[in-house]
């Protein structure tokens, strides 16, 4: 038997509804964890802001609380490392450091119209070759140009000077090296990719499209690698504490997942899911509707890139099933129904409640459940809407694979929805390829606290951390091939029929 | 025929009464529509509420079914509930122990595994989860013979075969184990059903102390006991915690 013994590395992960410290020991074993969630605000259908001073309450109080929790002080935490939201905008007066508005979060859509005006006659795809990115309300440049608009006398302000921006690592960070008291004004590459803002070729701002998005250079914080002492934390329960690493939180899953080699690729389960593949040193431009992104940077190495599928809607079909259908008392018990089949009895369920997204990008879609008859019963449906988020996937590895030419060698995967033992087999089936669960559930903590151990030498390199890696359970495909062909084909065609359902005088 | 017992048929009437409809019934509306004296009623209407069958408003005094009376309905714990508020602690149980995990519950005339951890050592390993194992040689076996009268039953009727030299088959003896098991709270199984491998195992509660299934950590015998037949105390230790923490999480459950 083992027990924990110091030094700890402390990680904070700064997220969409909590925020959350986790203390870990040199195994990568969690120690303590402390969360508290934040208020959602919804001014305005489609509008979604937080308050970022009751966020850095928050993080203040999770950090004291994770501490106290693991019966440690300061003296044995060699490095706090940060994860966060991503993409979700502040902007606050460097002099009082007060947030000059509440921050809009990655899912507010409010800068749906300027991101169309910012395509102007190029379209979504303006500023794909340096950033990676379309141009969509998600990310932060849009954000802060609503902001300089919208929020009286910021734009002079701004220009003057006084005003900072920053996603939530930055927000975090600059609080927790000081503030107004000679706060670090710093991003990390990872948090920089997704701003719409940044050139990937050369990690740095680009000016060209700060002066096409009207956006003054002047409230930009400097870009650093992932994992790297940016100050120290001046006060509180960690005061003397190296800051020492920040990624983005989907980035931080795949550096927890230990996805270090060229073609390893990491799947978050939750309400949606997020798939990353490392892609080297390669920049690979997607012609298949995915996202190129840094993966991570370690101090002065070379960076590493990724490409990003998301698919909207996998977890919150369940969800979908026990709530609104009412087909399922809990999450859990979608398995038990759909085990009571052998098979989805021919129905194939397309979840495009909002439109399909990677690799299709079609708004005019809605869901369908095909191929029903009178023989198919609510199990073979919960089936059907477990083989949805199976297949789901397999379009993203397959759109990966067609842009990068890297063949998907294992799925690692995290997240709520591993618990599931039918689905997880499924995805191994769909994909062709062993699909492996690590034995540390909060992969995205992790990967920050590796990047800020990696950062003082509290792990040597990446080869440590790689070692750390304990594999839970790995399925493996037992699907003959010619039946895996024939399902997707059906899929395929269930995904044909949701297609041009929004006529296109609906369109909003 | 026997006679029945006035006050259990008073209390039933007394829930079909309260499921009447929505409203809620204050003491002298159920005494009155029930034809008991005040004092009767009530004294039957605060037993019911101290078994969670009937609630009474704060505010306005009024009686209501409970809580309790829908969770009779729905009490079987679904078993990938069980896994999902396992997953956590069966991985930290793994790492600490350094050896594989399983969760089992009664299945048919067996041990069902439903949740299987790796050892972890980064060998080659086969997913076990669908596997059945025997419920009179195992320790997760012997510990839902212990605390599950079903599963009891089912080990007591069955043929217990001997798989090795040291499988305990003979009632008596059987009978024993679950004795010991029920006393000390946990079971081991040392080379009983295969030679070579030890595992240990504690049970699984749910939020009224029904045992819905069992934690086992299984290893090389020289690795599981630290003397001949004896299975490590620290092993215990953190098995034992395991369940309980599993337990916790089930009765904290919401419904």
């Amino acid at each position: 038997m083992t027990t924990s013994t110091g030094p700890f590395i402390a990680a904070i992960d700064q997220g969409t509804t909590s925020s959350r410290c986790i203390v870990f020991d040199r195994d990568g074993r969690i120690v303590s964890v402390d969360q508290k969630e934040h208020e959602q605000i919804f001014p305005k259908p489609g509008w979604v802001e937080h308050d970022a001073t009751e966020i850095w309450t928050n993080v203040q109080e999770v950090v004291a609380g994770a501490i106290s929790k693991a019966g440690i002080t300061a003296a044995d935490v060699k490095a706090v490392g940060i994860t966060n939201q991503r993409e979700t905008t502040v902007m606050w007066d460097k002099n009082t450091g007060e947030p000059v508005h509440n921050a809009l979060v990655w899912q507010d859509t409010r800068t749906d119209g300027l991101c169309k005006e910012l395509g102007r006659n190029v379209g979504q795809d303006r500023f794909r070759r340096e950033t990676g990115l379309p141009l969509a309300s998600y990310f932060s440049g849009p954000k802060v140009r609503w902001l300089l608009d919208n929020v009286e006398g910021l734009r002079e302000r701004a220009e003057a000077g006084d005003i900072l921006f920053g996603t939530m690592d930055t927000w975090v960070i600059w609080n927790l090296t000081g503030g107004v008291n000679g706060g670090k004004h710093v991003t990390d590459v990872t948090n920089a990719s997704r701003t719409l803002l940044m050139n990937l070729h050369e990690l740095a701002w680009d000016e060209r499209i700060l002066q096409s998005i009207d956006i003054p250079a002047a409230v930009l914080p400097e870009i650093r690698s992932s994992a790297e002492v940016y100050g120290e934390v001046k006060d509180g329960v960690l005061a003397g504490v190296p800051v020492a690493s920040a990624l983005g939180d989907q980035q931080a899953a795949l550096f927890g997942q230990t996805c270090f080699a060229e073609g390893e690729a990491k799947s978050t389960y939750g309400t949606g899911t997020f798939m990353l593949m490392n892609t080297g040193d390669k920049i690979i431009n997607s012609y298949s509707g995915l996202l190129t992104t840094v993966g991570y940077q370690i101090g002065d190495q070379k960076p590493v890139y990724a490409l990003e599928g998301s698919i909207a809607v996998t977890g919150s079909l369940v969800q979908w099933m026990r709530d609104q259908m009412g087909m399922i008392k809990t999450a859990a018990e979608i398995e038990t129904l759909a085990s009571s089949v052998d098979d989805n009895g021919g129905a194939y369920f397309v979840p495009a409640f909002s439109g399909l997204f990677a690799p299709y990008w079609r708004s005019d879609a809605r869901g369908v459940i095909a191929g029903l008859t009178r023989y198919v019963t609510r199990a073979h449906i919960a089936r059907a809407v477990l083989e949805a988020t199976a297949w789901q996937t397999r379009e993203i590895t397959d759109a990966m694979t067609k842009d990068s030419g890297v063949e998907l060698s294992a799925l690692k995967v995290d997240g709520g929805m591993t618990s599931n033992n039918l689905l997880m087999q499924t995805l191994s089936d769909f994909l062709d390829a062993p699909v492996v669960r690590p034995m540390v559930a909060e992969t995205t903590c992790l990967g920050a606290a590796y990047a800020a151990g990696l950062a003082v030498g509290f792990w040597p390199d990446t080869d440590a951390l790689r070692a750390n890696w304990r594999r839970a359970a790995e399925w493996t495909p037992r699907m003959p091939a010619d039946q895996r062909d024939r399902e997707y084909k059906n899929w395929l065609k269930a995904v044909e029929r949701t297609m041009g359902w929004i006529d296109e005088e609906d369109h909003s | 025929m026997a006679r029945n017992i006035q006050s259990l048929e008073r209390a039933a009437a007394m829930l079909r009464l309260l499921a009447g409809g929505e409203r809620r019934l204050g003491l002298s509306d159920v005494a009155s529509a029930l034809g008991l004296a005040k004092g009767t009623a009530h004294g039957i209407l605060r037993t019911l509420q101290a078994e969670g069958f009937v609630e009474q408003d704060q505010a306005s005094g009024r009686y209501q079914l409970g809580a309790e009376l829908l969770r009779l309905g729905n009490s079987y714990l679904d078993v990938h509930e069980l896994r999902a508020r396992a997953l956590v602690w069966t991985d930290d149980l793994a790492r600490a122990s350094g050896e594989s995990v399983y969760v089992g519950v009664l299945h048919q005339q067996g041990v069902l595994i439903m949740h299987h951890v790796f050892r972890p050592d980064d060998s080659r390993q086969v997913l076990e989860v669908g596997a059945m194992q025997p419920l009179h040689s195992t320790a997760l076996g012997k510990v839902l013979s212990a605390y599950d009268p079903v599963a009891h039953s089912e080990a007591v009727e069955a043929e217990r075969q001997p798989f090795t030299g040291a499988t305990v088959t003979d009632l008596a003896g059987f009978e024993a184990v679950l004795d010991l098991t029920r006393a000390r709270g946990w079971a081991s199984d040392v080379e009983e059903t295969w030679e070579g491998l030890a595992s240990v195992a504690a049970p699984i509660h749910d939020r009224r102390r029904m045992p819905v299934g069992a934690v086992a950590v299984a290893g090389a015998v020289e690795r599981v006991c630290g003397a001949p037949g004896e299975v490590r105390s620290e092993l215990v230790a953190a098995v034992r915690d395991c369940a309980r923490a599993v337990s916790r999480d089930l009765g904290a459950g919401r419904f």
